[in-house]
This record gives structure tokens, sequence and C-alpha cells, in this order.
């Protein structure tokens, strides 16, 4: 897209953004214990002691963890490390039971990738990904149950998350949002995160920074700690820039500091000056040995791979002949893609593809429906939409049909078998029916003779509604226009 | 009936075989032996009331025939040791009420074959010196002591001294820089360090966590081949235990020492080596020699390196070990309800750690912290790694190696020198740390005594996972030797 740009009284300014997204691994355990990962479970009831760092007690990687992890690298067209080691991150907090963290540093298990984002003008661009790699999560601490008390639950204690770093490729808030949408789109795909970020499963920091248009520097970034929605980080991104070139204007310096997202303002405040940023004394995680991967494992992982939503995208432009964006609409989530495919089946698959774009989506967000809860399948739809291409009934007919479909989920020849809606294309009874309108109406018929032509659409209306909306328009048009010209 | 608690554990296995006492008076007999041995301070907790149950049913056990490999052998327990619904302090204030509800591998192990819990055996405080005078529960008197109470040695300075007194037959010491070989030696009996990966970490109380190793201390080198088959093995809970089979080590009690080549590293004479231990060193070669060993003298060129090496590495990884010790979730808290979260760490954590694990905390921080990773735990690190390669290249032209386990006898407690200078104490650990920093298998018996009647002791290093070669050859020179134990 083109640029996006600050532009104010004194000139043009552009906006540099990383984003960093902890993303929880979708996995039965812990990556470095036993105890389960189920969310919304009474507090305190799935920690083990290594959870809950007791004395004496070692993590384990959980290898579920690892094969989610490749399979994400792989998703995100990135280098698979076969030498991976963990480090302890040192700080001290309340829900974080060891008071380390263990995660990787210097060697993570994803390296470089990239991958592809689609902008609203129908364009796409490549931003890369730095690095991936895997670490436990936090427990949660809960404030606001008691004036002088905090409370701890470390249900979410060591349950597995996947840090992914985006090179400071975005350019506009816009940018990021596509990202964050494709990135959660292909964790879907894959099943190795389900992307929820209200539920905090996948949760976004933010580096911001701006340079006056055209230039190629890197300026002093701010970095945003959890913003939880994808419409948040445009937010946060548009007004921290602006702060930024607000403060650049005025004379003033950025310094690099964390700041908090308000999503009740939508501005940011600081949270930490970099003087009092944690010194975290990385060191190598002794308890446990580097993690290496052979060609073999990394192999088996890559033919698992499925079809990613833009090669999907690329299959359903190509050959099914559909527009880039019913494509990219219809591929975001795999669920909706393998309905469509499935509808698609044997049908004209680009009036299958305007129908979900179309009344199908329109029905799911009315009854506030997930696509697999969807009422209509996705078989019926197919059928539907053939009846349609093959004149049995008439587009107009068939929007009644899908609301009969939608709502007692009968298949559609049996509504139009049983309602009687087929399309009248017998010439002979619509030739009666046209016989009928034209001896009622002598009036109107004279008129027609002596010049007023544009009538011969009234008529063709008065046909269409005595046969009960039934009749197919094209022949009816044909037939009135010639017994009106006789 | 003769005092059945001089017998080594070999000698009363045969003794409860032979039905010539039973396990609960064996039993018995120990722990009227701890309670008239108190003012050694050797425990700190004892479990009596336990102990005469687990005996009973020895006892049961012998009568069915279903005895096990250690049945009815009444041991004590280091105090870092987890063990389900007894107390486990590592001798520290903060620990000082931790209840653990679950074994240790290494206990469990023990208690599977059969073996009698007398109790929690004193050490320094977290396993950190080489006196056991860091101990919140105070100072542990040498049996060896005459006019003035001297030191047992440390850290398993408990765990030596109820060895020697014989309030145990035997019992479990953990070794990150000597903590097993130093106070075998003070105390004239046997302990090994096996290698690194040999026995599971598992439920011990981290010290530093690719250091630490837990091995038996008993009267003689027999007696340790048995707690070491029952002790070792692979475990799945220790990412870092390996998995190699555990040999049956008496099975090389009896082998032949003609033709092994004996290693004596010229590094381990430095200038001012005091005259009767190397003396004794010579003494211990000549031994072997005139048993058809070859002696050989090798070089382990960055010994000089070792001490500093050790005291960078052991407290880096004890200052992140040790912060899960925060007063938060079990152990000791110093603070009372509504005060800030930070107040609670610096209360409770000033107050539950004594002198030593502070000072080690800070040093393990500063090494760690940004802008000193690189001069001091990098670097270590890098030392490390050329320790170890000084060892395989000792390797490749010696079976064993043979030296003193220190460079002096047991000495008073309260030791002036040892208290105002930390380094001196440190020193202490000369000839035993590298061995830890390469993860080799070690063990100290004892040679001789020294002029001052105190016992002086041999070390003998084999290869990794060679513990074999050590046992052979250890049996020799225990036979030859003749030292007559407490």
């Amino acid at each position: 897209m083109a640029g996006y740009i600050i532009e104010t009284a004194k000139g043009k300014w552009e906006v540099v953004v990383g984003l960093e997204i902890h993303c929880q691994i979708i996995s039965k355990s812990k990556i470095f214990s036993g105890a389960s990962t189920e969310f919304g479970d009474d507090p305190n009831t799935n920690v083990s002691f290594v959870d809950a760092g007791f004395p004496g007690m070692l993590p384990v990687l959980n290898e579920e963890c690892v094969h989610q992890a490749v399979k994400t690298g792989l998703g995100l067209n990135a280098k698979i490390n076969k030498y991976s080691e963990f480090s302890r991150k040192n700080y001290f907090y309340a829900d974080m039971p060891t008071d380390y963290q263990i995660t990787q540093f210097r060697y993570p298990i994803v390296g470089e990738g990239e991958i592809d984002i689609d902008l609203s003008d129908g364009a796409t661009k490549k931003i890369g990904i730095e690095r991936m790699h895997i670490e436990q999560d936090a427990g949660k601490s809960i404030h606001d149950l008691s004036p002088t008390k905090s409370y701890i639950d470390l249900n979410r204690a060591g349950v597995g998350l996947m840090e992914i770093v985006t090179k400071p490729d975005f350019r506009s808030p816009e940018e990021a949002g596509a990202f964050l949408r494709k990135l959660r789109s292909i964790l879907r795909y894959l099943g190795t995160c389900d992307g929820n970020m209200d539920e905090g499963s996948m949760r976004c920091d933010v580096n911001v920074s701006v340079r006056p248009y055209g230039s190629d520097e890197l300026r002093t970034r701010c970095e945003m700690k959890n913003v939880n929605s994808v419409k948040f980080v445009m937010q946060a991104i548009e007004n921290e820039a602006k702060r930024h070139v607000e403060v650049y204007e005025n004379g003033g310096t950025i310094a690099q500091e964390t700041r908090q997202f308000d999503p009740t303002t939508g501005h940011t405040k600081v949270m930490r000056k970099k003087e009092f940023a944690h010194d975290y004394r990385y060191f190598p995680e002794p308890d446990l040995p580097p993690l290496v991967l052979d060609d073999d494992y990394i192999n088996s992982v890559k033919a698992e791979m499925i079809e990613l939503p833009d090669a999907k995208k690329h299959r359903f432009v190509e050959t099914l002949g559909l527009t880039p964006y019913d494509a990219m609409v219809l591929c975001e989530n795999k669920e909706t893609a393998d309905f469509f495919e499935k509808a698609a089946s044997g049908h004209d698959a680009k009036k299958v593809a305007n129908w979900m774009m179309g009344d199908f989506f329109a029905m799911l967000n009315k009854k506030r429906l997930d696509i697999a809860q969807s009422p209509v399948s996705a078989e019926n739809l197919g059928a539907l939409v053939e009846l349609i291409s093959k004149d049995v009934i008439s587009g107009k007919i068939a929007k009644d049909v899908f609301e009969i479909m939608s709502e007692t989920g009968k298949n559609p020849e049996q509504i139009v078998e049983e309602k009687g809606l087929k399309q009248v294309t017998d010439t002979k009874a619509i030739e009666a029916i046209i016989e009928t309108v034209i001896a009622s109406n002598a009036d109107n018929v004279a008129a027609y003779k002596s010049g007023k032509t544009n009538l011969a659409g009234w008529f063709v209306g008065q046909v269409i509604k005595m046969s009960q909306g039934k009749a197919n328009p094209a022949i009816v048009n044909k037939l009135v226009r010639e017994r009106l010209d006789k | 009936m003769s005092d059945i608690t001089k017998l080594t554990i070999a000698q009363a296995l045969d003794g409860l075989k032979r039905k010539e006492f039973t396990a609960t008076e064996l039993t018995s007999a120990y722990i009227k032996n701890m309670e008239n041995g108190r003012h050694y301070n050797a425990y700190i907790t004892e479990c009596a009331d336990k102990a005469m149950i687990q005996a009973q049913n020895a006892d049961k056990r012998y009568s069915e025939g279903t005895n096990r490999a250690l049945e009815g052998i009444p041991l004590g327990i280091k105090d870092l040791f987890c063990t389900k619904d007894i107390r486990t302090t590592a001798a520290s204030h903060i620990l000082d009420n931790f209840v653990p509800p679950y074994e240790s591998t290494v206990t469990a192990n023990l208690l599977d074959d059969g073996a009698v819990f007398l109790g929690k055996l004193n050490l320094d405080e977290f396993a950190m010196g080489g006196s056991n005078e860091t101990s919140y529960f105070g100072p542990v008197i040498n049996p060896w002591s005459k006019d003035k109470n001297l030191v047992p040695g440390g850290s398993s300075g408990g765990s030596a001294a109820a060895v020697a007194a014989h309030l145990c037959a035997g019992a479990t010491g953990t070794d990150t820089g000597g903590s097993i070989r130093e106070p075998a030696a003070f105390c004239g009996i046997t302990g090994i360090k096996p290698t690194y990966g040999r026995c599971s970490r598992y439920g011990i109380v981290a010290f530093a966590s690719s250091l630490d190793q837990a091995g038996p201390i008993a009267q003689d080198v027999t007696d340790c081949a048995l707690l070491l088959n029952s002790m070792a093995g692979f475990d799945e809970k220790d990412s870092t235990s390996c998995k190699v089979e555990t040999p049956d080590f008496t099975s090389f009690l009896s082998g032949n020492v003609k033709g092994l080549v004996i290693g004596l590293p010229k590094e381990y004479r430095p200038e001012g080596l005091n005259d009767e231990v190397a003396k004794y060193w010579d003494k211990a070669a000549e031994m072997l020699k005139s048993r058809g060993a070859i002696v050989k003298e090798i070089s382990l060129p960055h010994t000089k390196y070792a001490l500093a090496t050790y005291y960078v590495l052991a407290p880096a990884e004890a200052s992140s070990n040790l912060a899960r010790y925060d007063g938060i979730r079990y152990g000791f808290r110093a603070v009372a309800d509504g005060e800030h979260l930070d107040e609670l760490y610096i209360k409770t954590r000033s107050l539950g750690f004594g002198k030593e694990v502070k000072r080690r905390i800070m040093i393990g921080t500063y090494v760690l912290s940004a802008g000193y990773y690189d001069a001091y735990y990098l670097k270590a690190q890098k030392m490390r790694r050329l320790i170890q390669n000084d060892f395989i290249e000792a390797f490749k032209e010696c079976d064993v190696i043979l030296t003193p386990t220190s460079p002096i006898t047991a000495f008073p407690i309260g030791d002036e020198s040892m208290l105002q200078n930390p380094i001196n104490m440190y020193l202490n650990d000369v000839f035993t740390v590298s061995v830890n920093l390469a993860g080799l298998p070690a063990m100290s018996l004892p040679i001789g005594l020294a002029e001052n009647g105190l016992p002086l002791a041999m070390q003998l290093i084999g290869k990794p996972f060679d513990e074999a070669t050590i046992f052979k050859v250890a049996s020799k020179l225990e036979a030859d030797a003749g030292f007559e134990r407490k």
C-alpha cells in the first residue's frame, strides 16, 4: 500500500514497527512438567511441584511442545535450528515460582523466516521473522480481590509459549494488524496456538519508533507490553508514533522505555524507564541439555504439514477463479476454507464463493454461530447453487429457499419440492399466463402499442407475480416482448 | 554380642541373613548410639519411630525370605535430599519448617532396596562450605576430635561424622566441589562422588546444578559399592541423568591392578605441599606399584585455574537456584500481612539465609550481571572446557589418577584464619573441584594418620562412568593401607 505517512506542518514522518508475539502452545501438558494446560479450571489445580518451584524439582522438556514449535517454524517459512539451548532469565516476581523463567536466549529453536501479509488494496508484503523461541509462561497475579493482598494462580505457570520476534518491517498500523491476522490464521491452521488475544493465548508487545520520511535511520524505540487485540495494536502504533513525532518536532528526545497501552484512552504511559530495566542475568539452563534435532525429525514434521492459507488462497484464485479478496477472506480460517471447498465441489465455485461472502456469512453473523454450527451444511449450500445454475429456481427464489434452509437445516431440493418453488420454464404455461395478463389489461396494451414500450417491464412483473415468482424471468421477458410486438 | 554398630554394611547384611541379630536390634543399637552421640550434632532431624517401623518390616521380609539388597540397613540421609513427610531443611533457616510431599529419586531407590532411614544429617547451609560451620543448626563435631573440637569437613559433615561415630551404618552425601570427599577424608572414612549423571538429582535441593552429584559415604570401599548400586540409575525426571547401565560395583572389588596405569598429576604437588601429605601420596603410589600397577607422572595444566573457575560457576548457578526461596509458597517468611512484595523478599531472604549463602548469592549475581558476564561467567565456562580437556588428554595416558584428597587434616571449629578470610577455606577444595568441573567420578579413602593423629586421605579419579576402575584400585589401596577407623 502507499506509505503511511504522518504529515505535520513541519514535515513528513514514517513509522517503524516490530512485534514480539507470545503464543501459548497447544499441548496437553506443560512445557517442563506433566501438569495439565486446561484453561479455566479452578485456581491452582493444575500445578505440579515443578511448576510451583519446590526444592529439588527439575524441568523435563515436553516433546509435544518441541513438535509444535517446529511445525510453527515451518509454517513461518523459517529455518529450524538443529541446535538450540535453554537459558534462565532471572527476575523476582510472585507469579514466577522459581524466580527465573526457562526460555531460549542465544540459540533459539527457530531462526529467520518470512510471511506474506495481505493489505486492503489487494497488495501483499513480506514481513521478516527474526526468530522464534520456546519458553515457559508465568502464573497469574490477581490484585483486585483484596485491598491488602495479592492472589496467585499458578495454573498458567509452566504452560509452553512460542515467542515470535519480527524484523522491524512494519510501516503502518494496518500492516501490523494484517500480520497479526495472518499469523493467527497460520497458527490456527497448524493447530499450534488458538490465537485468542482476548483470552491471552496470544499476546503482543509492540516496538515503535519514527523517522523522517525517506530516511533509513533507526531511532530510539519504545516498547508497549501485552497489547491484547489487533485493534489495540493498531491504535497503540498510531498514537505512540504521533507522540514520538510531537516530541521530536518540539526539539525533545525519545527515551528508550517500556510503556503501557491503556485501551480505555488509546494512549500509552510509562511503565518502566531504561535505568530501571531488569538485568535478567541470562545463563544456560544447567538442568536441561541442549536441544538437538536431526534431519529425520525435521523431515517427519515437514511431512505432516498441511496446506497453509497463502497456498490455499493462490489455489483458489488460480484453479477456482476466485477474486484474490474472496479467496483471502475464505482462507483466513481453515474451517471456512474447508467448508467452501466442500460446498464448491462439483458446483460453480465462484457462485458458491458469492453465496458464502453474502447471505451465508450474514446468516452466521445474525445467528452468532461459528461455521461449525451452521444449520446450512456445505453440501446443501452447494446443492442450492446447483439449483440456480440449472435454472431450477431463480436467484430470487433461492434467497427464500436459503432462508428456510437456515431455519430448518433441510436440503434445498426438498424445500423446492415441498413448496412447489420449481421455476416454470415451460413456454406453454408461461404463454397462458401472459394471455391472462394481456386480456385483463387492454388499456396498457394499447398504451404500449402507441409507443409507451417501457410498459414491457410492467407486464413482465405482472406475469412473474401471477406465477408466484416461479416463472423464469428471462423466458418471461422474451415471450412478453414477442407477444406485445406481435 | 559384640557391638553390632561397628559392623560394615556388608557384615551387617551377612549377620541379618544368618539371623545373628534382627533388623530391629540393629536399628535400636544405632538409635542408642544417636542418643549417646548427640554432642556430635550430626543429625538435624532424628526419625527413630519411623526407623523402627521400617526395621520391623525388614525383619518380616527376612523371615519371609523376600529381603532386598539393603534390607534393614540403617542409614543417615544428608538433609539436602527431600524425604517424603520428613522435614528437609538444607541446614537453612529458610527451609527449617519445610516438609516435602515427595521423595528424592536416590532416597526412593534406597527405600526400595529395604534401607532404614534413621534421620536427616547436618551439613553446611545449602551445601555451601567446607567445614559444616555454615549450618543454621550449628557445627558438627569430628569424632576424631581430642582436646579441641574439630570440624568434620563439609559440606556433608553430618554424614561423615555420623558414619565415623557409628551413628548410622552408611550415609548419603552430595558433592559439588568436594562435599563428599573432603569430609570423608577428615573423618577417616570412604566416600565416592560418582560420574555426573550417574545418580539422579531429582529431589535433591540444588546448589550448582551442573556440578551437584549424589554419592555414598560409608565405612569402607565395599560399603560404598553396595550403596552406590542402589543409589545410581537413569531417571527420566532428571534430564541430566545418563542412560547408562548400573553395573554391580561390588564385582570390581576383587579385580587385579596389574598393568593398570596410575597417573600422578604434577600440578597437584605445588611448592609448599604439606610433607606428610606428599609422603603418603608417594607411599600410596608405591603400594600400587608393588601390586604391578604402572605409576606415571601426568599433567593437568589448567589445574591452577580450577578453584577460580569453580568459585565463579558454582555461585552463578546457586544465585539462580536459590532464588525460589522467597517466602511465597513454602519455608520461612519474614513479613507482616499487607507489606509490599519487595519487603517480603528482602526481609525473608536477609533473615532466612546465612552469611556464606548470601556471600555466594552475591558473587553469583555479580558474575552473571550485564557487563560482567563475559569477563567472569563466560570466561569460567571456557576454562571449564579446558580443564575437561586436560583430563581427556591425561586419560589417554593413564587409567586412573591418584592424588591427595585434601592438603590438610581436620582443623578446629572456629579457626580464625578460615573464618576471617573465606579464601583460606576455599583453598581446601584445591584437589577436589576439578573433578566436579569435569564431571568425573572420584573416591576418597583414608591412607593413614598424620603426626597430629588425624586421618589423611587419597583421591582416585576415574574416566567418565568408569567407577569400576576406581573400585578396583581402591580395594587394593584400602587393603594395603590397613587404616584403622574409629
